[in-house]
């Protein structure tokens, strides 16, 4: 591996050559990079604007869902307005679901929900960031909608048999986001604590808030 | 060319297949299942998708599906259920 002269010294890794970019950049990426540059070149976008655009959709987290989430939780009468209309709900704090149709899935003793997109990768963006890798691949879509349980167990989430599991196929223009149940044992934290509790996962409903 | 669905009938989901940019899983096809709820008209993804406006919108159904009705080696629950989103021209009401 190292065929230089540094045979003395203990500290090797630290003297990694930097990785090279070595991606391979697949059709569709040329395309996109081609049509970006062509667009900044003839003066239809700036360089700037798309920063800022990778910029915003980077600043979209999971801790929006986290927030309607514990507003539900706190406040019965917004758990009620944020089943009844997702988009309106997030609005009232403040955030921006832009052409989302958002559904909220509530879950219940009875009821657990996950959610999938088996023909792509719909996920709602607009509140909770891009999906992670596992949202996307194949192995994912194809599995949870025909052995969820499996899955769920895979990721921690044991259910037992009497509790329906519901899983939403989100083909079409609708994006779901679960809204968990509150955890035993969380009564009485602060918002915060509550939100640091409900993460991106319970949100897919791959997995429950832990207190 | 078929009456309004409504939440609680009970549906059969085309057994077809076209060619195209289809957003109906080939899963649920020829399945029965329950309307569970309607979502308002949305432009059609399939005509959309070829650079046409997606007119006439078609209305968005959520069905709700047994998953032992889709899935006969099921191993989970009884009661375990798929819900989908699926456009109005892809039901039939049985």
């Amino acid at each position: 591996m190292h065929d230089h002269d540094h045979h003395d010294h203990h500290h090797e890794n630290d003297h990694a050559p930097v990785a090279k970019d070595e991606k391979i950049h697949s059709y569709y990426q040329i395309l996109g990079l081609a049509l970006k540059e062509l667009l900044i070149e003839k003066g239809v976008i700036t360089a700037d604007e798309v920063r800022k655009a990778i910029e915003y959709r980077d600043s979209i987290t999971p801790a929006n869902g986290a927030r309607m989430v514990v507003k539900a939780w706190t406040e019965p009468a917004y758990k009620v307005r944020l089943l009844a209309d997702g988009v309106a709900a997030s609005k009232e704090l403040g955030l921006d679901p832009g052409a989302l149709n958002l559904v909220v899935v509530e879950n219940t003793p009875d009821i657990h929900n996950v959610i999938v997109c088996t023909l792509c990768s719909c996920y709602p963006r607009n509140i909770l960031g891009l999906p992670p890798p596992w949202y996307k691949s194949r192995e994912y879509r194809a599995r949870v909608v025909r052995e969820p349980r499996a899955v769920l167990a895979e990721f921690g989430t044991r259910l037992p048999e009497t509790v329906e599991v519901r899983v939403h196929d989100s083909t079409a223009d609708m994006r779901y986001l679960v809204l968990p149940m509150r955890p035993a044992g969380a009564e009485n934290l602060d918002e915060a604590t509550l939100a640091a509790l409900v993460t991106r996962d319970c949100m897919i409903g791959v997995s429950l808030p832990q207190a | 060319m078929m009456g309004a669905l409504s939440p609680g009938d009970r549906v059969r989901v085309r057994d077809d297949y076209p060619v195209g940019h289809i957003r109906t899983p080939v899963y649920v096809r020829g399945h029965e299942g329950i309307v569970a709820r309607a979502f308002g008209k949305f432009r059609n993804p399939e005509t959309l998708a070829i650079g046409r406006d997606g007119m006439p919108m078609k209305v968005l159904f959520e069905v709700r599906f047994r998953q032992k009705d889709l899935w006969p080696n099921y191993s989970g629950s009884d009661n375990d259920t798929l819900l989908i989103d699926l456009y109005e021209h892809w039901l039939v009401k049985v």
